[in-house]
């Protein structure tokens, strides 16, 4: 790895850190927590952080992350808005503080459901909500890499899985918890409601910028092309790519099958441009001089704060010039 | 009595008379089914534009360079087949049909529901004062839209859409994009037009007009679409152009020795002063 590679991406990971640090100094109280109704039973809180998904029945309440914990008040009354039953499971899509902040006093207020000889028995057992997570993403909570904060045990996830997916049966409808290698981070998962036909995706997908390609984590650009890929199978829209199933983003607006499409397809031709300029012998300074996504810019780039065009650009070209392992 | 009882009905019937042709000024009546007048822009609108025409489109550097990039054979592929035309652009195409919604009670006109002839899609034009959802909310190809009579003029307002197209030939629209526009009706005639802001990919809003003619027959037939495989191509492919690589993109310039500046568009290339730049600039080498 060249130079100037390692310090644009060590800068990257030095952006990341602090803002952990701007998170961790953010003014949460002037923010509000919004739930907008996706499907009868399936709900996307938005507040600060990674979007929220709540699935509420009667079995009680199962919720995909759970951003930072100043919020977790406020997240539980806007959860007590929907639903008065329990809180039984926390499905985290990744490691990231903003998506699992709200871990330890989230799962407080719930309760796990335990049976036989254990309920009763043992004071402790049903004491918490679940926490399910790959299990990529428990290690990167436990030893994060350089820049970012270890979790505190409490907020670790309960119920991990190591292969490509997980299934669950919640609230009248199957829920399957589908990794996703190598993306965002090495831990990603989605989580698809088959019944209500909604994916929540972490931030394999989000709306606003281009992806944050974690590469300390494990990420790469091919693994969140992929993602998107295998979140167009899943989709069935109602007729063109519009409506049918609904797509909870990472971050940003609720999605459908268009949005999707729109994504992979900018993500593939800036994928492509940036190989076409490495086969061709172009270094990094070059490649960033050409500016391979600058049509793509006014859209989803950005010149300043966490995640820059530059770090973009520099991830993606570490990414394809630097042979992968494994299946991707 | 009888005399003074008649005086006050015809005096009564006047006033009606009156609020009722008010209101007919006020709130034009648009239900029906009207026929696309296809004499403007015809080879833009049915056959299609050519590969490398912008000229006229205020659009931007980015937007031009995703044009470059466009590839006609992205529609080849299954999920983009039935891709439906976004509601800024479907007034191009084919005949519609509006149709009205009312409070049975009240008779107050709640929305106006359009439908287009191609890809069957149909959109909803609020006329009841609510307000556009949160910018979280769904995007779609049709947008949240709401209405307004200012004077017989309907204004709506679209927000909400889907990234589109501005030309069917690669000039993209970006999903920032909000959408206003004006119908208005001369007897049988209904003028319509689409006034795009879109801040990510125009230099100035862009404006287009469309004429439809009442049609007294007219119906509006199904418009299926399903997708299929028409090539196997490998999973995940996506045709497109790398900058630079494009050999179509000369083919308007060249067949119509429109210089290559104009061709590209641009929000100069829009206005009648143009005419003059024009003159100047170089023409290209007749061929394909």
């Amino acid at each position: 790895m060249n130079t100037k590679l390692l310090q644009q991406l060590c800068l990257a990971m030095c952006v990341l850190a602090s803002s952990v640090i701007n998170a961790q100094q953010q003014d949460f109280d002037a923010v509000t927590i919004e739930a907008l109704q996706v499907r009868d039973n399936i709900y996307m809180l938005v507040g600060s952080g990674g979007n929220i998904t709540v699935q509420v029945g009667e079995d009680g309440v199962l919720m995909v992350d759970t951003q930072y914990a100043p919020l977790s008040e406020k997240i539980i009354a806007k959860i007590r808005e929907l639903s008065d039953g329990p809180l039984r499971y926390i499905i985290n899509t990744h490691h990231h503080g903003d998506h699992t902040g709200g871990n330890a006093n989230l799962r407080a207020t719930g309760s796990t459901v335990v049976g036989g000889n254990v309920g009763g028995d043992i004071t402790d057992a049903g004491a918490g909500a679940q926490i399910i997570a790959h299990e990529n993403a428990m290690l990167h909570m436990i030893a994060p890499p350089e820049g970012q904060e270890a979790a505190p045990s409490e907020a670790l996830p309960t119920l991990t899985y190591f292969n490509d997916k997980r299934d669950m049966w919640f609230n009248g409808e199957g829920i399957r918890v589908i990794h996703e290698p190598n993306a965002h981070t090495d831990g990603d998962s989605i989580v698809y409601f088959r019944q209500s036909d909604v994916i929540a995706t972490g931030d394999v997908y989000v709306t606003g910028l281009y992806p944050f390609i974690d590469i300390a984590s494990g990420g790469s650009i091919q693994g969140v092309i992929a993602a998107a890929n295998n979140i167009i199978d899943l989709i069935i829209p109602v007729y063109g790519q519009d409506g049918g199933t609904l797509v909870i983003p990472g971050h940003g607006r609720l999605s459908d099958m268009g949005d999707v499409i729109n994504w992979r397809e900018m993500l593939t031709i800036i994928r492509d441009r940036v190989q076409d300029m490495i086969d061709r012998g172009l270094t990094l300074e070059e490649v960033q001089a050409a500016r391979p996504t600058r049509d793509y810019d006014p859209r989803w780039g950005a010149d300043t704060g966490f995640w820059t065009t530059t770090a973009f650009v520099a991830a993606v070209y570490q990414n394809l010039s630097t042979p992968q392992e494994g299946s991707l | 009595m009888a005399k003074f009882m008649r005086s006050a009905a015809l005096s009564f019937c006047a006033v009606l008379g009156c609020l009722s042709a008010w209101t007919v000024q006020a709130e034009k009546n648009l239900a029906g089914v009207w026929s696309g007048t296809y004499a403007e822009d015809w080879p833009d609108r049915f056959p299609g534009p050519e590969l490398g025409d912008y000229a006229g489109l205020p659009l931007n550097d980015a937007d031009r360079l995703r044009a470059q990039s466009w590839s006609a054979s992205l529609i080849a592929l299954p999920e983009y087949q039935c891709r439906v035309h976004p509601a800024d652009y479907a007034n191009s195409f084919a005949d519609i049909r509006i149709w009205e919604e009312r409070d049975p009670i009240t008779e107050v006109l709640i929305a106006l529901h359009l439908q287009h002839f191609a890809w069957q899609t149909r959109r909803t034009i609020w006329m009841d004062g609510r307000e556009h959802p949160p910018e979280y909310a769904l995007h779609t190809s049709m947008g949240f839209s709401t209405g307004n009579w200012d004077g017989h003029v309907l204004t709506v307002h679209t927000t909400h859409l889907k990234e589109g197209w501005l030309r069917r030939n690669g000039v993209a629209r970006s999903d920032q994009a909000t959408v206003t526009e004006h119908f208005i009706r001369h007897d049988d005639i209904l003028s319509w037009t689409v006034v795009v802001n879109d801040p990510t990919y125009l230099e100035e809003p862009f404006i287009r007009n469309r004429d439809y003619r009442y049609n007294i027959d007219g119906q509006i037939a199904n418009y299926p679409c399903v997708s299929v495989i028409e090539m196997v191509r490998e999973p995940g492919y996506i045709p497109h152009h790398l900058p630079g690589d494009n050999e179509d993109l000369m083919f308007f310039a060249r067949n119509h020795q429109v210089p290559v500046a104009a061709a590209m568009g641009g929000a100069a290339t829009m206005y009648p002063e143009y005419m003059q730049v024009l003159k100047t600039l170089p023409k290209p080498e007749a061929g394909n």
